[in-house]
């Protein structure tokens, strides 16, 4: 079991007021990711859940229970830090049982749990050794391993990732997002990448200077962005944004249309520009065009066989059914 | 990490040392300015009557004290100047490749671990002794008059001693914080096509400068208050030749038992010292933030 | 920087650094070789340097005449003493500023500071006097407490700098994991923490065993440590320089050898840290 609420959760440091009053709902068994900026929040948050720091006011509970004044070790949460946070004068075999150690685990136990956790994660062959003889992968799974030893109510993981290298941080995305269907236990992510939010989560939480500025499924938060920001933020190359005469001529304030929307053509188009950079991905080509009357510079999406070049002059349409509008607030219209 | 139940556990576990060190901050300073205004010496078992000042002005207007703070000034800008200068030259001979560098380092380093008692003794006797001392026979060797170091160059021969102390000192810190220096900045400069004069006039030295200005602040709070070295070998003198505030105040109070004028005396050692704590505070301060 | 350097450079440099060194060093040796000098030899014109009587006349007589031994004793109680009861208060006080930092930490950290640059004259009448009426004056209760409470402010420094190197996220984790305060210190911290220990230990004892302001005013026969014992050696005894010589290389070659094994620490230690 692992539903978590946040009722009205507040958190200062000092005077400044780093998470306004909140409120966040997480379903038992499901995968939350908490994206956003540097300095959002997201740690911080996170750490409140974790009970490492004290809210300044409001409530969370864990299983419909008042969680808010229990102590991280009551909570039943394992955490998985940015910086792996191993002892490094503990084997991997020690490290991974010191939670069940600390619960009072009785030896047997210990060692079935460790050996199930070891083959699970891959680890077998490195019991015996400590953390500073480990590369970032492995080290990286030692602290998944200490965390599932423990079968927690929940996981939270800190960006976990972010001291990878690009080929082994997609390994290990697939293999947490195996684990938690393996387990089906609720797990907390939070990371500034935004492909791992949209890869990973059942449900991702976008966040801004504290506030969450809309909760949702990867597809929805894509398909429907309530304000500027997120649909900023979500998606990948970014959306483009349109004022101005276009966008009245939709009735709002503002029009995006993401890269893959928007066609690209040689003769005839909506906008016509000039290209810039084209970024070959292979099967993929975004390209950046200097729109001419004031519109700046918008990416397409095009299909990576298709011949463009730096300064070829060509016309941008977007496709009108994927046009999202949004006021002088920002919000969706 | 900061709840509300840890900081209170912190509160509890920082009290004893903060209570212990406050109270042997205030009630001995306290008793010293109470003191420094007593008509109060061991000799005379009178009434401890208030005279104000008057400790302070005999004190400040006693020849010996001009004579003290000179020699206290001399004293520490010194062996200041020996053991940086000394201290950088030793750390780049240091640094560079060698065989047996650990050996060399070793011996370098350990006068510091010499009790100053035993240096000042084996420098007095063993080295500067005008018939015996080692220094009268390379004298002797060299066809120069035997010279009596204490006697005739007191203040001069307590310097060279506590340099002796301290050169390893500076030259170890200065060695380390060389050795720290991160080489692919050098490499970086030699890329851009820097001779190794510019590499060490633009890279080694302004990184060596804090190093440095650490060595200097230390090693002053120490120096400001030298004493044994004094006290096993001239004793102050000839007359009081080699006399620094310390010993001044030492004399004062405990072989002239004038517990009032020695208070006083203890009173202007910690405002000079307060001085000098200032800057060195500053500069920790700041590397505190670092 | 792992280019080759031509041999003749490399000797060059060998030859003048061992020159320096052991001019440097010479004192020592020539104190270490002196001690096993007859007093004759020992102030020969020209000096002896190998090709003197070889004795330990000098260690028998400096042990049977003084009691060097109670001396020794009293520098081990001294400096270790004063040290662990600075490191039990300084421990707590450390892990708390280190872990939990309040607002004021810094300031209390600058504070204590401040206190180890009161100069030991500043207060040397009211302490000489507070013994006199005590009767601590001339015991190694009194130095113990003195020396604690000098020390004290490095002690925490020095702790404070290594703890401060041991991440908090390993501790939040620990918490994580279920452990309470108390295994927290146990498993978590007190491994981690150890080494950084250990050095503040080893170069606190030298620096208690070095000390010389309160060890020679504040003692007399009884609780004299070795410093104070040397001392003694300024009067006409300082003319018997093997015998000088010998006590001095029992006095200093403890001290030595601890020091060779802390050169790391000394360095940070003595700084606060602001040199690594
Ligand atoms: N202990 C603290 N004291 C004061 N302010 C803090 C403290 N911890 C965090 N903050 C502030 O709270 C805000 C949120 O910090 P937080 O670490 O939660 O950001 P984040 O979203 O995790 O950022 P990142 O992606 O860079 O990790 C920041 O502005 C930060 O400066
Ligand atoms: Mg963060």
């Amino acid at each position: 079991m692992g539903k978590i609420s946040l009722k009205q959760v507040v958190k200062k440091f000092g005077e400044v007021e780093v998470i306004p009053p909140l409120d966040l709902e997480i379903e038992d068994g499901e995968f939350v990711v908490f994206v956003g900026p540097s300095g959002c929040g997201k740690s911080t948050l996170l750490r409140l859940i974790a009970g490492l720091e004290d809210v300044s006011d409001g409530r969370i509970e864990i299983d419909g229970k008042d969680a808010t004044d229990l102590a991280p070790a009551e909570r039943r949460l394992a955490m998985v830090f940015q910086s792996y946070a191993l002892y490094p004068h503990m084997t991997v075999r020690k490290n991974i049982a010191f939670p069940l150690k600390m619960a009072g685990v009785d030896h047997a136990e210990q060692e079935r749990r460790i050996a199930s956790a070891a083959k699970a994660l891959n680890l077998t062959d490195y019991l015996d050794r400590r953390p500073g003889q480990l590369s970032g992968g492995q080290r990286q799974r030692v602290a998944i391993g200490r965390a599932i030893v423990r079968e927690p109510a929940a996981f939270l993981f800190d960006e976990p990732l972010s001291n990878l290298d690009a080929a082994l941080r997609v390994g290990m995305r697939l293999e947490i997002t195996e684990l938690h269907h393996r387990l089906a236990t609720t797990m907390i992510y939070v990371t500034h990448d935004q492909v791992e939010a949209m890869t990973m989560a059942d449900k991702i939480v976008v966040l801004r200077a504290g506030v969450v500025e809309q909760v949702g499924s990867p597809l929805e938060l894509y398909r429907t962005p309530q304000n500027l920001f997120v649909a900023g933020f979500i998606g990948s190359p970014k959306m483009n944004f349109v004022t101005g005469k276009d966008a009245a001529a939709h009735d709002a304030h503002t029009i995006g249309v993401r890269p893959e929307h928007v066609k690209l053509s040689k003769d005839t188009g909506h906008w016509a520009g000039t290209v810039g950079v084209s970024e070959h991905l292979g099967s993929d080509t975004f390209v950046h065009v200097e729109t001419e009357g004031g519109l700046g510079l918008m990416t397409v999406r095009v299909d990576g066989e298709m011949d463009v070049h730096h300064g070829d002059r060509v016309f941008l349409t977007p496709e009108e059914d994927k046009i999202h509008r949004f006021d002088e607030k920002g919000q969706r219209l | 990490m900061a709840t509300q139940h840890s900081r209170a556990a912190a509160r509890l576990m920082i009290s004893p040392a903060v209570i212990l060190l406050f109270l042997w901050m205030a009630v001995p300073l306290g008793m010293t300015i109470y003191f420094s205004f007593l008509n109060y010496n061991l000799l005379i078992p009178s009434a401890h009557n208030f005279i104000g000042l008057q400790n302070y002005d005999f004190f400040v207007t006693d020849p010996a004290f001009v004579t003290a703070l000179v020699n206290t000034l001399v004293l520490v800008l010194g062996v200041l100047v020996i053991t940086t200068v000394g201290g950088v030259l030793m750390a780049l001979l240091l640094d560079r490749p060698m065989w047996g560098q650990g050996i060399v380092r070793i011996l370098v380093i350990a006068p510091f671990f010499v009790m100053p008692t035993v240096s000042a003794l084996v420098w007095k006797n063993m080295f500067m002794n005008p018939v015996n001392g080692i220094f009268a026979w390379v004298f002797h060797l060299l066809g120069i008059q035997p010279f009596d170091f204490l006697a005739q160059a007191p203040l001069f021969s307590i310097i060279m001693i506590v340099s002796w102390e301290w050169l390893p000192f500076a030259a170890l810190i200065l060695l380390t914080a060389l050795q720290s220096l991160d080489s692919e900045q050098i490499e970086a400069a030699e890329m851009d096509g820097a001779s190794a004069f510019s590499r060490f006039i633009y890279i080694t030295v302004p990184h060596l400068t804090r190093s440095i200005t650490v060595v200097i602040l230390i090693q002053t709070i120490f120096l400001l208050s030298i004493f044994a070295e004094i006290y096993v070998t001239t004793n102050g003198g000839p007359g009081n030749a080699s006399t620094n505030i310390p010993f001044m105040i030492y004399s004062q109070s405990l072989l002239q038992f004038d517990v009032g004028g020695g208070s006083a005396g203890g009173i202007i050692a910690v405002i000079l010292a307060n001085i000098v704590a200032i800057f060195l505070m500053r500069m920790i301060g700041k590397n505190l933030e670092a | 920087m792992a280019r080759r350097v031509t041999t003749r450079a490399k000797l060059t440099n060998t030859i003048i650094a061992w020159f320096v060194g052991l001019t440097i060093f010479f004192p020592i040796l020539w104190t270490f070789l002196t001690s096993f000098k007859t007093e004759g030899d020992a102030v020969a014109i020209p000096p002896k340097f190998l090709d003197f009587h070889w004795t330990l006349e000098n260690y028998i007589q400096v042990n049977d005449r003084s009691d060097y031994l109670l001396h020794f004793w009293n520098s081990v109680v001294i400096s270790v003493g004063s040290t662990l009861i600075g490191l039990a208060i300084a421990i707590p006080a450390a892990w708390a500023m280190a872990f939990v930092p309040g607002k004021r930490t810094k300031d209390v950290l600058m504070w204590m500071l401040s206190t180890k640059m009161m100069p030991a004259v500043g207060v040397l009448v009211p302490i000489y006097l507070m013994f006199k009426n005590t009767g601590l004056l001339d015991t190694r209760i009194g130095l113990v407490i003195i020396l604690t409470l000098i020390d004290l402010p490095i002690i925490v420094w020095m702790l404070f700098t290594y703890f401060k190197e041991i991440p908090g996220e390993i501790l939040e984790a620990a918490r994580m994991d279920g452990a309470t305060l108390r295994s927290e210190i146990l498993y978590v911290l007190t491994p981690m923490a150890i080494p950084g220990i250990a050095s503040t230990f080893l170069l606190n004892v030298i620096l208690a065993w070095n000390e010389a302001f309160w060890t020679l005013l504040l003692t007399a026969a009884n609780a004299a440590p070795l410093t104070a014992f040397i001392a003694s050696f300024s009067a006409p005894e300082g003319l018997f320089y093997a015998k000088l010589s010998a006590a001095s290389t029992m006095a200093i070659a403890p001290i030595l050898i601890l020091g060779w094994f802390s050169q790391k620490q000394l360095v940070r230690g003595l700084t606060f840290g602001a040199v690594k």
